[in-house]
């Protein structure tokens, strides 16, 4: 059954702006693609930038990679502000449910005691490097050319922040506020943690922002996040340490999705032209060599010997989800 | 079985300290001035970030549940709006020529804010600041994606927000306020903080976003308010953000206290200057007004802004010299600019129109010392004019002002009788101002202000025409293809309110909702 309301109906003198028109035609447009497209201005700036002053306020010179379009690196996930912190919003419930469950039952003492000191040996530093990624995400968001980009770039930098405050408050419930200072002791002098942080510290003066695209959100991102949130992860689940994936279920997800904008992202640009394959693959491979330096160590710790293995597996994933996106990562 | 021991709750200053502040660390494989390379070039000396005051400690889980929370009431408003022909609830459509100009002028304006929070976020050596400024930036996104998604419904039915990010780069009146977004991204992050984190966001906020939203209300437009309402606990989040990053600028060393001073002077001025285009909204444009410019001013400015020039007084900052010229100025900043919008209406974004009698006894009543002295007569012989078809479209360009971009046609405030001008030389080009505080911006970095793109003076040299123009020809118009190039079409884009398309469908639609056949 169904029924019908009756309503004034006025027809629409147009349907859209007219720059979203002139991309997609005259039909209903998303909010995403009016919240988006062209919104970043690229015509006649009045003034150089006293911090650059040989380039443009927003300028295609500030990286290597060349798009006859910026909007052709669209967001699959289609997230404007809205969308994005809506959905965040369910994903901080699910997780917020999850810590309250655990607090209320004391869960963390439940932890067995030598993936306790695993998670806050191998995890909780990381917000160190996740506070980082903030910092790489947010220079793209300032710095990157088309909204389109730069603006999935700053709700990842948030992202980002928000993984780092879940790993403290996984380290708080671990082991207090101790352990907190202990693991940024650990980030800034122990032997282990030196690689990444000084992996984390070169991309902090990398001037091309797609580099640091690249070498953040693609390689940095898609070796750490398997070998700890799918790895790590799974040796925790099947040996009594639950409680520590529930801790961790916000970054677990946030990976899966937000890898498909990343790709997104690569594939679109690797496709655009050969320079642009070559660039890229280029640089995939030096941070995958880079990477995989500052990973060993902690893998060392967190799997003892099947170190190599699981890493080999991570980069052999890595190596293939490239090689889909268009890029030539084999040596 | 055990009981299990409680762990202490962390209280909210202390669960904020470890969630933000804990996460940062002095690098040691790069030196601090490559990481952040640009937090000294401006002079601003700062000991320690540390005392650094959070002026609000949100974490990011509580972030997105407030913000999740009023984006679905928005959103929900925003669909209901568009479903019930919500634009016909407006008091007339000739208010939406004020949400053109806020579409046009103000929402292209938020994403820069977007971008340029985005880089202060990055560059500050504070965790802090840093923070702080990402909340703002996204929240900027936010205000820019807003607004757009409020006024697209007004979009489908009337005429002039089609093409806006296309007109803020062209259109001549539209470069004040680009260009004041466009000078402060250029400058530092000190600077920027200053410029739009205080000057904008603190001192002038009230001056404009609070004008157009409170707009919005009187003259029914449910769409519009109800962004505003809903960025209202962002706007405050961003006023407290502002006056902590000067605050801060000052403790830290006393010789910050020139430079903020100077950046003060420059940024209240060139505010100012934009908000002229506010003050003719709110006394010619709005059907239903909400307060003369002149009370606005008084209350906002005068009364509140001088309470916080009281308070930073013992920083050693005094209120800018130059705006005591605007307290003068406030009882002609409406009448002028206005003038200036009505007789270049052939090539505004937007409709223009006089003011009717009842309306003219209102300006006389709010602005008794000018309105009826210097402006009635003016104002009652060109509706005289358009009556008998002869509206006038003054068809010559203005100069503009090379700091603010304002048309020179602004008069000295003691003397009625003289267009405010200042001139500078420099490498031997002469430049001109509107006023000593645009005279002080240019003079103090003149190979900035040398560069501005003035709109005017760009059509002369024949920048703005489509591509593929050919000037030489027999019956060339130059305005005609100014138009073309701005994506705007006379008399349906602008000219005269009266007659227009926006008037005729209003009028026709709404017979249509509320009469029967």
């Amino acid at each position: 059954m169904q029924i019908d309301l009756r309503t004034v109906a006025i027809k629409p003198v147009r349907n859209t702006f007219d720059h979203i028109a002139r991309r997609f035609g005259d039909k209903p447009a998303s909010r995403y693609q009016e919240g988006t497209y062209d919104l970043q201005q690229d015509f006649k700036f009045h003034y150089r930038p006293t911090w650059e002053p040989e380039l443009e306020t927003f300028d295609e010179r500030r990286t290597a990679i060349k798009m006859k379009d910026w909007y052709a690196l669209k967001d699959p996930r289609q997230y404007y502000y809205g969308a994005w912190t809506i959905a965040r919003s369910r994903q901080q419930d699910a997780a917020e449910s999850s810590f309250e469950m655990i607090e209320d039952r004391g869960l963390a003492d439940t932890v067995p005691a030598d993936l306790r000191q695993t998670a806050l040996d191998v995890l909780l530093p990381l917000r160190h490097a996740e506070w980082g990624g903030n910092m790489g995400n947010s220079y793209i968001a300032g710095y990157g050319y088309g909204a389109a980009i730069t603006q999935p770039c700053l709700y990842h930098a948030m992202d980002h922040l928000a993984v780092a405050q879940y790993l403290t408050r996984m380290g708080i419930e671990l082991g207090g506020v101790d352990a907190l200072d202990a693991a940024k002791t650990a980030w800034m002098e122990a032997p282990m943690w030196q690689p990444l942080r000084r992996h984390v510290e070169n991309l902090f003066v990398v001037k091309d922002w797609f580099e640091i695209f690249v070498a953040q959100n693609l390689v940095l991102e898609g070796l750490a996040y398997p070998l700890f949130f799918d790895h790590l992860d799974a040796h925790f689940a099947a040996n009594g340490g639950t409680v520590i994936s529930m801790m961790n279920r916000f970054a677990a997800e946030w990976a899966g999705e937000s890898a498909k904008w990343v790709d997104a992202q690569i594939k679109v640009a690797a496709a655009e032209s050969a320079e642009n394959k070559a660039q890229l693959s280029a640089w995939a491979r030096q941070y995958r060599t880079l990477t995989l330096e500052a990973l060993k160590p902690l893998a060392e710790r967190a799997f003892g010997d099947n170190a190599d293995e699981v890493l080999n597996e991570v980069v052999s994933q890595f190596n293939t989800r490239c090689t889909k996106l268009g890029l030539a990562v084999q040596e | 079985m055990d009981m299990q021991v409680k762990k202490k709750k962390l209280g909210l200053k202390e669960k904020y300290a470890h969630m933000t502040r804990g996460l940062d660390w002095q690098p040691s494989y790069q030196t601090k001035e490559a990481v952040f390379p640009y937090a000294t070039y401006e002079g601003i000396k700062v000991h320690d970030w540390d005392k650094w005051e959070d002026p609000f400690r949100l974490t990011m889980d509580a972030y997105w549940k407030y913000q999740a929370e009023k984006e679905r009431k928005l959103y929900a408003v925003l669909d209901a709006f568009a479903q019930n022909n919500g634009h016909l609830g407006l008091t007339d459509a000739r208010y939406l020529n004020a949400v053109k100009l806020f579409l046009t002028g103000i929402s292209p304006l938020e994403y820069m804010a977007h971008r340029g929070f985005a880089t202060a976020g990055r560059n500050f050596p504070g965790v802090g600041p840093r923070v702080a400024c990402l909340m703002q930036a996204v929240d900027e996104i936010r205000h820019s994606q807003t607004q757009i998604h409020a006024i697209s419904n007004y979009n489908k039915y009337y005429n002039g927000f089609h093409d806006f990010k296309h007109m803020l780069e062209r259109v001549w009146y539209l470069s004040v306020p680009k260009s004041f977004f466009d000078d402060a991204f250029s400058a530092g992050p000190f600077e920027w903080m200053v410029a739009i984190g205080f000057s904008f966001e603190y001192v002038l906020t009230n001056l404009l976003f609070v004008p157009f939203m409170s707009g919005a209300a009187y003259n029914g437009d449910m769409a519009t308010v109800t962004f505003g309402f809903s960025a209202q606990s962002d706007e405050a989040r961003h006023m407290t953000l502002g006056l902590e990053c000067i605050k801060f600028m000052l403790e830290q060393d006393p010789d910050n206290v020139p430079i903020v001073q100077k950046w003060i002077d420059k940024w209240a001025w060139r505010g100012v200057r934009v908000l002229s285009l506010v003050s003719m909204m709110m006394d010619y444009m709005l059907p239903k007004r909400v307060m003369s410019w002149k009370e606005a001013w008084e209350i906002y400015f005068e009364q509140n802004g001088g309470a916080l020039f009281n308070d930073l007084a013992r920083y050693g900052i005094k209120m800018p010299e130059c705006l005591s010229r605007a307290s003068i100025d406030k009882e002609h900043a409406s009448h002028q600019t206005w003038s200036i919008l009505y007789q270049y209406g052939g090539a505004a974004a937007f409709h223009t129109f006089m003011p009717s009698d009842e309306e003219m006894d209102w300006l006389s009543a709010k602005y008794p010392n000018t309105f009826d002295k210097y402006y009635r007569e003016r104002f009652t012989y060109w509706r005289e004019q358009e009556q008998k078809g002869n509206r006038f479209y003054n068809n010559t360009l203005p100069m503009l002002c090379q700091v603010c971009q304002v048309p020179m046609a602004v008069t000295e405030p003691d003397n009625m009788l003289q267009i405010s001008y200042r001139e500078s030389d420099y490498k031997g080009e002469k430049y001109h101002t509107c006023s000593d505080g645009c005279k002080q911006i240019f003079d103090d970095e003149p190979e900035k202000y040398i560069q501005a793109w003035l709109p005017v003076h760009q059509i002369y040299m024949g920048n703005c025409f489509p591509e593929g123009t050919d000037p030489t020809v027999e019956g060339f118009d130059p305005l005609a293809k100014v138009l073309e190039w701005y994506h705007l079409v006379p008399g349906k884009d602008n000219m005269d309110y009266n007659g227009s398309e926006d008037q005729k469908n209003f009028n026709a639609w709404r017979g249509l909702a509320t009469k029967n056949d």
